[in-house]
């Protein structure tokens, strides 16, 4: 189907959201974070952990002399590489248990820790382009059902349940996988370590987590002959590092939002968007798609006011991920169904919002979240709301399709209940496959009006925020109804203004 | 006495629905039978048996119960005092309270989802019943998400709060149980129990289960702001008489 939009007033938006990025692009460029210089050791193969579970990229951050951080964390560690002749993760280990301190290598001259570094980085480099290699290979010869494609949550705290969840679900039809991470995990400011099995709510997001279900899911992959994609959460304070370890074990998307953490979860806001740009820079090096999570401005508020709001951080959200340099097919930008099932014609609103997303990012994986705020204990309404999101779905052809469970508004997904969540939304894409090919809005319809509502209304917003300045919007409430300052929230002291020899080697790789 | 009511009072007839970890087969049918006849159900009938996996079979069945209720006996507490408008709750305090009502919320412990105390709270409010912030009388807090207790507690006696809301929605391995019996032995060890009004409120929480906590009240999914401050409103003259 093909609603009639107003092309200029997309192309002014496009403009809007390039002048609320500018200025926000050039604060990041003068800055960096705690968090991106743990994922600059992480790439160089530093991992493991020291007493009280310390992560060994945090401890060995942490030893940086405060004059010394805003140069970076490469010279200092490639000055060690250079002196003690170790490799990366050996060194760091040495570190950790105090065998040896960064600020001992003093002497050695720069040319010759770049050399080290600049060395190790390409090696890494070279891993992470292995990695999305392997990838494209794997999609060559186990080809993925067409979209939209569906995408199951597990998450029940302990990673090897989450292995046996995940792989029946993609015997029952997902196509892609993601973890729930335990609640909470946005706001720690380190990764945690190793193999997990407690959590709330999910499943901590680690490196050996990711590892335990990328090998059976690339099993069940070869038994089912299609490629099962793996996701997880990258979105709060260690976005880079997230962004890091899933280069390196091949997660194929990453949830990835440029605002997210500071609305939601009161994140500080430069932290957020300079940790943002690295991990998109990563992200787009290593063929990951990026899940956007404007389905937050739905749950929070009311669905259908917030709909130029939802299109708006759209518009933010490609600027800044173009920035970093991802293509279009890596953005997959977010929507949710959320409007009131009470609400007359809802629905139609839902085509409008869904369709207007689609002709606007047409190479976007769009990402669809399903109904949580209007589920209830009656999870038969439930199934029946599901099926009309599903429906949604196909006819506005939705990429990433994130399927609604009836019982959403009671527990954790028992294992049946993804199993009937997947049929439905099987049955339903299959029985109106092509649905939206042959249908035609009438013009000047309801659901074209509602489209040209909601662009307008965006427009008006996108102006607004690049008049006052993005920061200054978020501080005044303009998103979600939420205030939040430019020096508050979590997360701040781990921000600091590059010095004039500040480097970071995969920024050149990356570029 | 009451059963449950399929077509015919008193025929007891229930559905079920679970998964077994065994591949479909015949036999997988006749496991799911029997483990409904251990249940005590009569009449089982296996109306749909099918592979959801490689090694898990889903049953839908239809059964008989043989037990009954006395729901005449029955005791069952109720938090919901006749409905009050936003106008009466507010003369109510003006009235009988005669200054604004300290109330703070939070989301306690680990959990992240704040839509529950949001709606209670915000400005906005919760299908077009509008949120405490929105009320002449009530001074809110709302302290966000994954608050210490210890810093709940300590803000309590602070700011001197009259109605305190705690709100988890996060259920699994029993962790708001914790939490919310944590906030009470800490109140109770500050000697602040008696002098705040304390709810909880979740997707789970019924009152049995908040007076089993030692809770004053709890509110469940599809609760109204305007419930929530019409219990505050009512019980607050007691507290400050």
């Amino acid at each position: 189907m093909e609603l009639q939009i107003d092309r200029n007033a997309v192309a002014r938006c496009r403009k809007s959201a390039a002048a609320i990025a500018d200025p926000v692009q050039a604060f990041i460029e003068r800055h960096s974070t705690v968090s991106v210089e743990r994922s600059i050791l992480r790439l160089l193969g530093v991992d493991g952990v020291g007493p009280g579970d310390t992560p060994v990229p945090n401890m060995i951050v942490e030893s940086l002399d405060a004059s010394e951080l805003p140069n970076g964390i490469a010279i200092p560690f490639g000055r060690a590489l250079v002196q003690t002749g170790l490799e990366p993760r050996a060194l760091g280990e040495r570190l950790a248990s105090g065998g040896a301190r960064l600020a001992q290598f003093g002497d050695v001259p720069n040319e010759a820790a770049r050399g080290a570094i600049v060395a190790a980085a390409r090696a890494a480099f070279d891993r992470v382009l292995a990695r999305r290699a392997e990838r494209n290979d794997l999609m060559q010869q186990l080809p993925q059902l067409p979209p939209p494609l569906l995408y199951m949550i597990v998450a029940s705290g302990n990673i090897y349940e989450d292995r046996t969840a995940a792989v029946a679900a993609a015997e029952a039809g997902a196509q892609i996988i993601a973890v729930i991470r335990s609640t909470g995990q946005s706001l720690l400011d380190f990764v945690p370590y190793g193999p997990t099995t407690e959590g709330f709510g999910g499943t901590y997001a680690t490196q050996a987590n990711f590892a335990i279900v990328r090998e059976a899911l690339d099993e069940a992959s070869r038994r089912l002959g299609r490629y099962v994609m793996l996701t997880n959460y990258a979105s709060g304070l260690c976005m880079p590092e997230i962004a890091a370890m899933a280069a390196l074990e091949r997660l194929d998307m990453l949830l990835n939002d440029s605002m997210y953490g500071i609305l939601f979860r009161d994140i500080n806001m430069k932290r957020t968007f300079v940790d943002q740009h690295f991990s998109r820079m990563l992200n787009a090096a290593s063929g990951i798609i990026i899940n956007t999570g404007e389905d937050n401005y739905l749950t929070t508020a009311d669905a259908v006011e917030q709909a130029p709001a939802v299109l708006a951080s759209q518009f933010i959200n490609e600027e800044l991920a173009r920035r970093a340099g991802m293509p279009d097919r890596q953005i997959g930008l977010g929507d949710a169904y959320e409007i009131d099932p009470n609400l007359e014609d809802g629905f139609l609103f839902e085509v409008a919002q869904a369709q207007l997303a689609r002709q606007i990012f047409p190479d976007s994986p769009l990402k669809y979240m399903p109904p949580t705020k209007h589920m209830t204990g009656d999870i038969f309404k439930g199934h029946l709301i599901d099926a009309m999101f599903n429906l949604t779905s196909v006819m506005t052809g939705q990429t990433i399709h994130l399927c609604g469970i009836l019982t959403e508004a009671i527990h954790t997904p028992f294992l049946g209940d993804r199993a009937l969540s997947l049929e439905n939304a099987r049955y339903i894409m299959r029985t109106a496959r092509h649905f939206g090919d042959d249908v035609v809005p009438k013009p000047g319809g309801r659901i074209e009006r509602r489209a040209a509502d909601v662009l307008s209304e965006c427009e008006i917003l996108l102006e607004r925020v690049a008049a006052r300045g993005l920061m200054q919007s978020i501080e005044a409430g303009v998103f979600a109804d939420v205030k939040r300052s430019p020096e508050g929230g979590r997360g701040f002291e781990g921000v600091f203004e590059r010095a004039p020899d500040y480097w970071n080697p995969f920024e050149e790789l990356l570029s | 006495m009451i059963k449950p009511y399929g077509d015919t009072l008193n025929d007891g007839k229930v559905q079920l629905s679970f998964t077994l970890p065994v591949p479909w087969s015949e036999a997988a049918d006749e496991a799911a039978r029997q483990l409904v006849v251990k249940m005590g159900f009569a009449d089982v009938q296996v109306a749909e048996g099918r592979a959801i996996a490689e090694s898990f079979s889903f049953f839908v069945v239809y059964a008989a119960t043989p037990q009954a209720i006395d729901f005449e006996s029955l005791a069952v507490p109720s938090v919901k005092t006749h409905k009050m408008t936003m106008e009466e709750i507010d003369a109510l305090i003006e009235e009988r309270v005669g200054r604004k009502v300290r109330v703070a919320g939070a989301c306690i412990g680990t959990d992240a989802h704040t839509v529950g105390i949001d709606a209670i709270l915000n400005m906005k409010g919760y299908q077009g019943d509008y949120g405490l912030e929105r009320y002449k009388m009530f001074e809110t807090y709302n302290l966000g998400s994954q608050v210490a207790v210890e810093d709940l507690v300590r803000f309590t006696k602070e700011k001197k709060i009259d109605a305190l809301l705690a709100s988890q929605v996060v259920t699994q391995k029993g962790s708001d149980v914790k939490n919310f019996t944590a906030l009470v032995e800490l109140l109770e060890a500050e000697g602040l129990r008696d002098s705040v009004i304390l709810c909880c409120g979740g997707p789970r929480m019924t009152s049995l289960l908040a007076t089993e906590l030692g809770y004053d009240a709890g509110f469940g999914r599809g609760t109204l702001p305007s419930e929530v401050a019409a219990f505050i409103a009512t019980r607050m003259p007691h507290r400050v008489g």
